[in-house]
């Protein structure tokens, strides 16, 4: 079965046709591109994807004026539906923001914009996102953020914890996250959020392939390709 | 009608950009500088007859992230 997917474009996201492209490779099927004035998603979508970058300059607050965008509107709806939606950095500052997902991404606690591969670990391989991965598996995956630092009250993280919604965890500090987590599902596991750029590590030329099996699964999982 | 909406982080809300104020103020020589907290000043021109009522669901839409600030509004 055909894997629709469709990848929104901000102004000022960077990575969407990253994101596109690898879309297209894992699923041999383009996405549809949707610009974020849109107030309509193309019909029978499998998976949404909010891609990184600094849309609207990151005024007010990285993510804050995408949140409230006319397509915003429609993903949030879609998401309500079960539609499988993917926020990558500035992506997930967007669902954050738009209350999908719970939390705030601050500012980095050591305040420089860090860009590098860093190391995750699966928390939960259970999702749709991360069934192609192995419990606890150790991958390696790139950031590149300055406001990364994701914040909960003590009560959301022992909630999202104890829930199995947090996805990936970084295995070494990297910009004050609480807990150290890099990556979260919202309660129906059909939504998550994650710092790191998955679509970063499709193939051998970009340095590794790690980020292959998060689309993969979500194939697997959606269309059963 | 001018409205000016302070925007704070909330307690217990660690504020990096606060802390590395802090920090230059201690290299430039200032003693004493105990904390610094970050904020934002966002300036509103609105018709007469915007109810209050509005301006603060202004703030809880957009301008204030409730999950880590708190906001504060003065008429001027």
């Amino acid at each position: 079965m055909a894997f629709r997917a469709a990848v929104i474009t901000f102004p000022g996201s960077n990575c969407d046709r990253d994101m596109a492209v690898a879309i297209e490779q894992v699923s041999g099927i383009a996405p549809h591109r949707v610009w974020h004035g849109d107030a309509e998603l193309p019909e029978g979508l499998d998976f949404i994807a909010l891609p990184g970058g600094f849309s609207y300059g990151d005024y007010l607050r990285s993510g804050a004026m995408a949140a409230r965008s006319p397509i915003m509107q429609a993903v949030v709806r879609a998401a309500e539906c079960g539609v499988a939606v993917l926020g990558v950095c500035n992506g997930f500052q967007v669902l954050t923001e738009a209350g999908l997902l719970p939390g705030a991404l601050m500012r980095n606690a050591g305040i420089r914009f860090v860009c590098r591969e860093v190391p995750l670990v699966v928390e939960n391989n259970q999702s749709l996102f991360t069934a192609g991965y192995a419990a606890d598996q150790r991958i390696v995956i790139p950031v590149a953020h300055h406001d990364g630092n994701y914040f909960a009250d003590a009560a959301t993280l022992d909630r999202i914890e104890g829930e199995g919604r947090v996805a990936f965890r970084y295995a070494e500090p990297v910009n004050g996250s609480a807990r150290d987590i890099a990556g979260i599902l919202n309660e129906a596991g059909n939504v998550l959020g994650m710092m790191p750029h998955p679509e970063r590590m499709i193939e051998a030329a970009q340095g590794g392939i790690d980020g292959r099996a998060l689309f993969e699964g979500a194939v697997r999982a959606l269309v059963g390709a | 009608m001018k409205v000016r909406v302070n925007v704070t982080l909330k307690n217990g809300v660690l504020d990096p950009q606060g802390r590395a104020i802090q920090h230059a103020l201690a290299g430039l020589g200032f003693g004493g500088v105990n904390d610094v907290r970050a904020g934002r000043l966002i300036e509103l021109d609105l018709a007469d007859d915007t109810s209050d009522a509005a301006i603060d669901e202004m703030c809880r839409k957009l301008l204030a992230n409730m999950v880590i600030e708190n906001y504060r509004i003065e008429k001027v």
